[in-house]
């Protein structure tokens, strides 16, 4: 692959050249996009799959309904999302524990991985082209970074009251324990909540339920600050604002084998991964 | 020649947009191909948009002016719209739930507000690690938001004027060919002082640029003027 030129071309000839160069590469890189997904992802984890060794686990905690949490995670560490309530969205937010203008950035997520639809195989990445989180096991594959969490005012006009917990205020708070504030916020990601984009509507998906005992397991591949704010997607079917707990489960996992799923899934991954061996080997 | 896999929808006007006189504007600048630029506008200015040859990416996001840390959310914008996608009717809201400004008029139909700012590190993972070293929205983005005393960390996921960027129910999603035509606009009625910041898109590596990126105009008109 040559190297692409960026500077205006002369002549009329060379800048249509230098458009079909570049129009060329580009669609190489779609087609091999469009051939990895979804057929090498493997199928969701079963419920009962995956158990974590009780040795294994540096932390548990239950997060109540409304609230959230967080935790500084060490690279290589799990961190299990585990449903308990079948509560309808549970939001995440993360930042790099060294330098912490480096934050999980939605928009790269889904344009780095040509897809919306985050799951086992998956990457959070962060502004800097590194990954922050790998998914390891997911239970459902139906999560959302396209609308993100609620709000005082999305709580305002779904329950008609703006003071009740919101994953926006949670993250600020959740931000606020680490020196951190508003302008370290940004999107965020939510799981276990089954938003689809259809048309030109972004909606819960018809009928989709979250099931008791869903979980979802990230690893993280920096060292990190993970904030988590356990309310309700803002656009989950509940009528009446009730969200369930939680459990979140810090836990030791096995060095990442040559194979890893998630390392190698895509080019995109791969890379991806170079540049987090070159920023933690500096 | 790649089709467009979704052809942008009609957008229908929510209310009739004021008709603007376009050789009355209170300031009119052409932003150079893959160039930053950013100015203060108040509540009750229209900023317009113009994608002067067609198909050019403009990486835009605002800021309220009397307080930087509330600024332009793109999950908040698309909650309140239930649409991914920015057009006329389209209030922008800031990260307070606020609204900073309404998108009065589009002769494009259909903006993107889910895939960001390309950046030097994004396209080395998207394209390959011999892309690091070419000029990137980021870069435009930290420079210009720099003049207003932030810096990287006030750089948030935002709207890309003319840039397509279908989401489809599987989720799936690619940028693909642009929609505009050359002359087409966007015009946004500010709700609040804002800092608007542009980063003209030097991107080539993918359509969002028709892969050659070229100039856009900005104007402002003030409403008591119009």
């Amino acid at each position: 692959m040559s190297l692409p030129y960026q500077s205006r071309a002369s002549s009329e000839a060379a800048v249509s050249d230098m458009i079909a160069a570049n129009r060329a590469r580009y669609d190489e890189l779609m087609v091999a996009a469009a051939d990895v997904s979804p057929l090498v992802l493997p199928p969701p984890t079963a419920l009962d799959a995956a158990p974590i060794m009780p040795a294994d686990i540096r932390h548990r905690e239950t997060i109540p309904g409304g609230w959230y949490w967080t935790k500084t995670l060490r690279r290589g560490e799990g961190l299990r999302l585990l449903n308990t309530s079948a509560t309808l969205g549970v939001s995440l937010f993360a930042w790099n524990a060294a330098d912490t203008s480096e934050r999980y950035n939605s928009a790269d997520t889904v344009k780095l991985q040509w897809t919306s639809e985050l799951r086992k195989g998956r990457l959070l990445f962060s502004d800097m082209g590194r990954v922050l989180f790998s998914i390891v096991e997911d239970t459902s594959g139906a999560h959302d970074t396209i609308v993100g969490g609620s709000t005082p005012a999305s709580n305002a006009r779904k329950y008609g009251d703006p003071a009740l917990r919101s994953t926006r205020e949670n993250m600020l708070l959740a931000a606020g324990k680490h020196g951190l504030g508003a302008r370290d916020l940004a999107p965020v990601m939510t799981f276990f909540a089954p938003v689809a984009v259809a048309g030109a509507t972004a909606a819960w998906r018809d009928g989709a339920k979250v099931r008791l005992g869903e979980f979802v397991d990230l690893r993280a591949e920096l060292d990190l600050i993970v904030a988590v704010s356990n309310c309700p997607h803002p656009l989950a079917p509940d009528a009446e604002f009730a969200p369930g707990p939680i459990d979140a489960i810090v836990f030791r996992q096995p060095e990442p084998a040559p194979n890893d799923l998630c390392r190698t899934a895509t080019p995109e991954a791969r890379r991806g991964f170079d540049n987090n061996e070159l920023y933690v080997q500096a | 020649m790649t089709e467009p896999t979704v052809q942008a929808t009609d957008s229908k006007p929510f209310f009739a947009a004021p008709g603007l006189n376009t050789v009355e504007p209170v300031y009119d600048f052409t932003i150079p191909a893959n160039r930053p630029w950013s100015r203060l506008i108040r509540k009750g200015e229209i900023l317009r948009i113009v994608d002067l040859e067609g198909c050019q990416a403009v990486d835009t996001l605002f800021y309220n002016a009397a307080d930087t840390s509330e600024r332009y959310s793109a999950q908040d914008t698309i909650l309140m719209q239930a649409s991914p996608y920015v057009t006329t009717g389209t209030r922008l809201i800031s990260s307070q739930g606020r609204s900073m400004g309404v998108v009065i008029a589009d002769s494009c139909g259909r903006h993107d507000t889910s895939a960001g700012a390309c950046s030097c590190e994004a396209n080395t993972v998207r394209f390959g690690h011999q892309t690091r070293y070419m000029h990137a929205c980021r870069e435009n983005f930290i420079l210009e938001v720099a003049k207003h005393g932030m810096t990287k960390r006030d750089i948030v996921p935002n709207i890309n004027f003319f840039m397509n960027v279908p989401i489809e129910p599987d989720g799936k999603l690619a940028i693909v060919d642009g929609v505009s035509h050359p002359g087409d606009h966007v015009d946004i009625l500010m709700t609040m002082d804002v800092i608007a910041v542009i980063s003209n898109c030097p991107q080539i590596n993918n359509p969002c640029n028709g892969f050659n990126p070229t100039p856009v105009q900005v104007l402002v008109f003030d409403t008591a003027t119009v």
